[in-house]
């Protein structure tokens, strides 16, 4: 097993009388797709965003391994070194594209960005690496002057992929990338971010309440609840053979549905 | 030449001056970095170039010779109104040559003739932020600076290469100083931007209302930001001085009568006399 | 030669000035306003210059008024310039309102209190009908009864309901007090440089943010807690006695708005307050500004920030009518450089627009 890019353990938040996190711990490996699921209020996007730095733990520490090897505690590191991570090494997916995109910015402007905030200062080349990026998330590269708000709710997370993909990041989190869209555009999305990731052999960290988006994308399945991971493991056993009654009830409510 | 005995030598008082002084020297030291200062209200409304004024105030010593410019112009309103303010507040020479200046304060303008050595060039700023018009936050500006996080500035280039075909920026167009901090020039055309490149004198600039100093000082690499493939252009209007027929310098156009009539003249007053009286 | 007149001149400048000075007198068969008159007569009106040019002066706001012919932001700026070039000696203790001789005292959310309601001098409860028997006035009218002002100290509304544990009692986080005339903003702000940044604010700004957090733009359900206004002792400890002195008295007028508050993770649920304090009689400037106050609180009490009142930068960076009234007239000034290079550009862009579009993809 090669070691993990993210190493996450005894985490532990509360908010006044409410718990969290409750002793937290998680591991994901270069490549690997790890969803967290579980209803709203359980904890995952807490989680999430203490996985990336955003929130700092009461207790409990995360580890970052660059592509250098080199480990960094996420909450120990300068805002200055988080920022750079963000823009190199991680991507961030938010559940709603206006908070992911530039809406006054032009689509090749969007995904160019992060290409210019590494320093890339030829036009031409940052143009055709949007073109690029568009056609990838298969988004007419003619509409590469076009402004995000004339595009539909699917395009527009589309584009948000594109631009965080483009600088080839190692570790992308996703915060309910399909919540508010179309069931069908939902699937196509889904198969989407499933082949990019697995061409590219991105490590995702996915929060979503979707237990479909999470055995279509992810290698394995955290389930939380009231903060904690109440079960964990590949994603065909704890879908299919569910442990604990609270993940029982959660699979059988989608197989009800 | 004497002044006013109710105020203080150039108006301020010798603290006020030390506290500006102070701004002024850390803004040398790092060069293109806003440093925050405790501007005080000037008899002078602020936007009319109070910044520029209590630079000005500060570094201004009885042998100094001062030259005013406003839009290139000695004779403009408001030059006429601060270089007034200084000769009677300070007592000082005053010169509308640029050669025999010490200190001169500007206002959307680089002289045409290259400053030397030892001569200050006082610039007044209304907005000392590169990037307020992207991110109007200055928590959010800073900690921009601090991280040198310039992508935005560059999304902006590259979307008006993309809408336009180039750079729509005229004026205010905005600068990376030594590598380092990006810096709005003050708006000044982006025809001047390259005369701020290893100049040999001092460029300060003084933002009232701001509350802001920062500086270039001699010698320091200006780099107007640009993509390799569009490289940084400036432009002037393609015509010759009516008067002294310069080809070369930045030009005011100017509407000579109700039928369309117009005319290109020197911005620079001096620079335009300057070579009308070599020609006679 | 068009040259010159283009470019304006020394002697325009001065005729125009002559031609002002001869606009501010007005007609001279008419008698000349004396700065006492102004200062006796207009008194609401010195008293925002004063505070909105944060220097307690009578005589002087007066004499401001009458040099900016009544433009009270102009007259601001005048006094403001003018205390530029006054030396300092150094920092006033804080004002201790609890002991203020209060001549007004009202409170919205008590009936009765103790010491209390002290109606004083007030335009509420007046019918806003022209009075011309003040235009055909020779003389002095009969002077009021003086309603005398209170003996004892009277009880602040915001200590009776901190007494109670119904609203956290201002405490002192023991901090200098930023200087605002010697340092600029930065953000976040402390409470003491929000506080200072608004009592100098322009009154309609704030009036219409407080309004707007009225109007569900930051809605936090306020309640007139106390208005209370007299005068206060300033008190000063020169170094060199090493112990406090009293320079003097002000007019001060104070606001305390009680505001409802849900309580959060960590708090009970308690009254949360916004102060105000102005110079003078600037009654709806302290109110404006309490209502302000309490909006900026929003960060630290853990609310959603989305009105903006609540927005601390955009508040603060813009409250300021000297500031803004010396950038929006800015626009006055010559701008032909910038202007010829917009030119320029798009004479460029119409050619290249005329032109196929090559140089683009």
């Amino acid at each position: 097993m090669s070691v993990p890019l993210l190493q996450a353990e005894g985490l532990n938040l509360r908010f006044g009388t409410t718990t969290a996190l409750d002793d937290v711990g998680l591991n994901l490996h270069p490549g690997e797709v790890v969803a967290i699921v579980g209803e709203s209020g359980s904890g995952k996007s807490t989680l999430l965003r203490v996985l990336s730095g955003q929130l700092a733990p009461a207790d409990g520490s995360v580890l970052y391994r660059d592509a250098d090897g080199r480990s960094h505690p996420v909450h120990a590191m300068s805002e200055a070194a988080l920022r750079r991570l963000m823009r190199t090494e991680w991507g961030f997916v938010h559940q709603s594209a206006r908070d992911g995109l530039r809406m006054g910015v032009s689509a090749g402007g969007n995904v160019g960005e992060r290409l210019m905030a590494v320093g890339a200062r030829n036009y031409g080349g940052i143009r055709a690496q949007a073109a690029e990026w568009l056609r990838r998330v298969e988004i007419d590269d003619a509409r590469i002057d076009d402004l995000p708000r004339v595009f539909s709710g699917g395009m527009q997370q589309r584009l948000q992929i594109a631009r965080v993909l483009v600088s080839r990041p190692r570790l992308v989190l996703m915060d309910e990338p399909t919540g508010g869209l179309d069931v069908s555009v939902q699937a196509k999305l889904l198969d989407l971010i499933r082949n990019l990731v697995a061409d590219l052999g991105i490590a995702v960290l996915l929060v979503t309440h979707d237990i479909a988006a999470a055995r279509l994308l992810a290698h394995r399945i955290l389930v939380m609840r009231h903060g904690r991971v109440v079960e964990q493991g590949l994603t065909d056993r704890v879908l299919d053979d569910p442990q604990h009654p609270y993940t029982q009830l959660l699979v059988s409510s989608v197989l009800a549905a | 030449m004497t002044h006013d005995p109710g105020y203080n030598f150039a108006y301020l008082d010798e603290g006020t001056k030390r506290m500006v002084r102070r701004a002024v020297l850390k803004a040398v030291s790092v060069p293109g970095h806003q440093v925050p200062f405790g501007a005080r209200e000037m008899p002078l409304p602020y936007g009319w170039g109070t910044g520029g004024i209590q630079v000005t105030a500060s570094i201004l010593g009885p042998q100094d010779t001062l030259k005013v410019i406003d839009q290139g112009a000695d004779d403009t309103t408001n030059a006429v109104s601060i270089r007034r303010f200084f000769s009677r507040v300070a007592g000082v020479r005053t010169t509308t040559r640029t050669r025999d200046a010490t200190v001169i304060q500007t206002r959307h303008r680089i002289p045409e003739m290259p400053l030397r050595e030892g001569q200050v060039l006082v610039y007044q700023v209304p907005m000392p932020e590169p990037l307020f018009r992207l991110e109007p936050r200055l928590s959010e500006t800073r900690r921009m600076h601090a991280l040198a996080d310039y992508g935005l500035m560059h999304v902006k280039l590259y979307e008006d290469i993309a809408r336009h075909g180039h750079v729509s920026t005229a004026y205010n167009y905005p600068v990376m100083v030594a590598n380092r901090y990006l810096m709005s020039p003050s708006p000044i055309p982006a025809f001047d931007n390259p005369k701020m490149d290893n100049m040999p004198a001092l460029q300060l600039f003084g933002a009232g209302r701001e509350k802001k100093i920062y500086a270039v000082p001699p010698y320091t690499r200006v780099r107007s930001l640009d993509f390799e493939d569009h490289p940084f252009r400036p432009h002037r209007a393609d015509a010759a001085c009516a008067f002294c027929g310069a080809r070369d310098s930045y030009l005011d156009e100017v509407v000579c009568d109700d039928r369309g009539g117009r005319m290109f003249i020197c911005s620079d007053t001096d620079h335009c006399e300057t070579r009308q009286e070599a020609a006679r | 030669m068009a040259y010159v007149a283009v470019k304006g001149g020394e002697a325009a400048i001065a005729h125009a000035h002559g031609w002002m000075a001869e606009c501010r007198r007005g007609n001279p068969a008419v008698p000349g306003i004396g700065v006492e008159q102004i200062e006796e007569q207009l008194g609401l009106a010195v008293d925002r210059v004063m505070a909105e040019g944060a220097c307690h002066d009578r005589s002087l706001a007066a004499l401001a008024i009458k040099q900016a012919q009544g433009d009270l932001i102009e007259a601001a700026f005048l006094l403001r310039a003018y205390r530029t070039t006054l030396p300092r000696f150094g920092h006033a203790a804080p004002l201790d309102t609890r002991s203020m001789a209060v001549r007004r005292r009202i409170s919205a959310v008590f009936k009765d209190l103790p010491g209390g309601q002290l109606l004083g001098p007030t335009m509420d409860y007046t019918h806003r009908l022209l009075d011309f028997a003040l235009a055909a006035e020779a003389l002095a009218e009969p002077a009021p009864e003086a309603e005398a002002a209170a003996d004892e100290p009277l009880r602040r509304v915001a200590d009776i309901l901190a007494a109670d544990g119904l609203m956290p009692a201002e405490c002192d986080a023991g901090e200098a007090p930023p200087d605002l005339t010697r340092e600029p903003m930065a953000f976040p702000a402390s409470r003491a440089a929000r506080l200072q940044n608004l009592a100098r604010g322009d009154e309609g700004f704030l009036l219409g943010l407080g309004y707007s957090t009225q109007r569900g733009y930051g809605n936090n359900h306020p309640f007139v807690g106390e208005i209370r206004q007299g005068e206060v002792a300033v008190c000063f400890t020169p170094p060199e006695l090493g112990f406090e002195i009293e320079l003097g008295s002000i007019v001060v007028t104070e606001c305390d708005m009680v505001n409802q508050f849900q309580g959060s993770r960590t708090q009970p649920p308690q009254f949360t307050n916004g102060y105000g304090l102005v110079l003078g009689r600037g009654e709806r400037k302290a109110m404006s500004m309490a209502l302000v106050d309490r909006a900026l609180k929003a960060g630290e009490l853990g609310e959603d920030r989305v009105a903006p009142a609540q927005d601390e930068e955009f508040v603060l960076m813009h409250s300021d009518n000297i500031e803004a009234t010396g950038f929006v007239e800015h626009l006055k000034l010559p701008h032909y450089v910038d202007f010829q290079s917009e030119l320029e550009v798009i004479r460029r862009m119409r050619a290249t627009a005329a032109a196929p579009a090559e140089d683009r993809a």
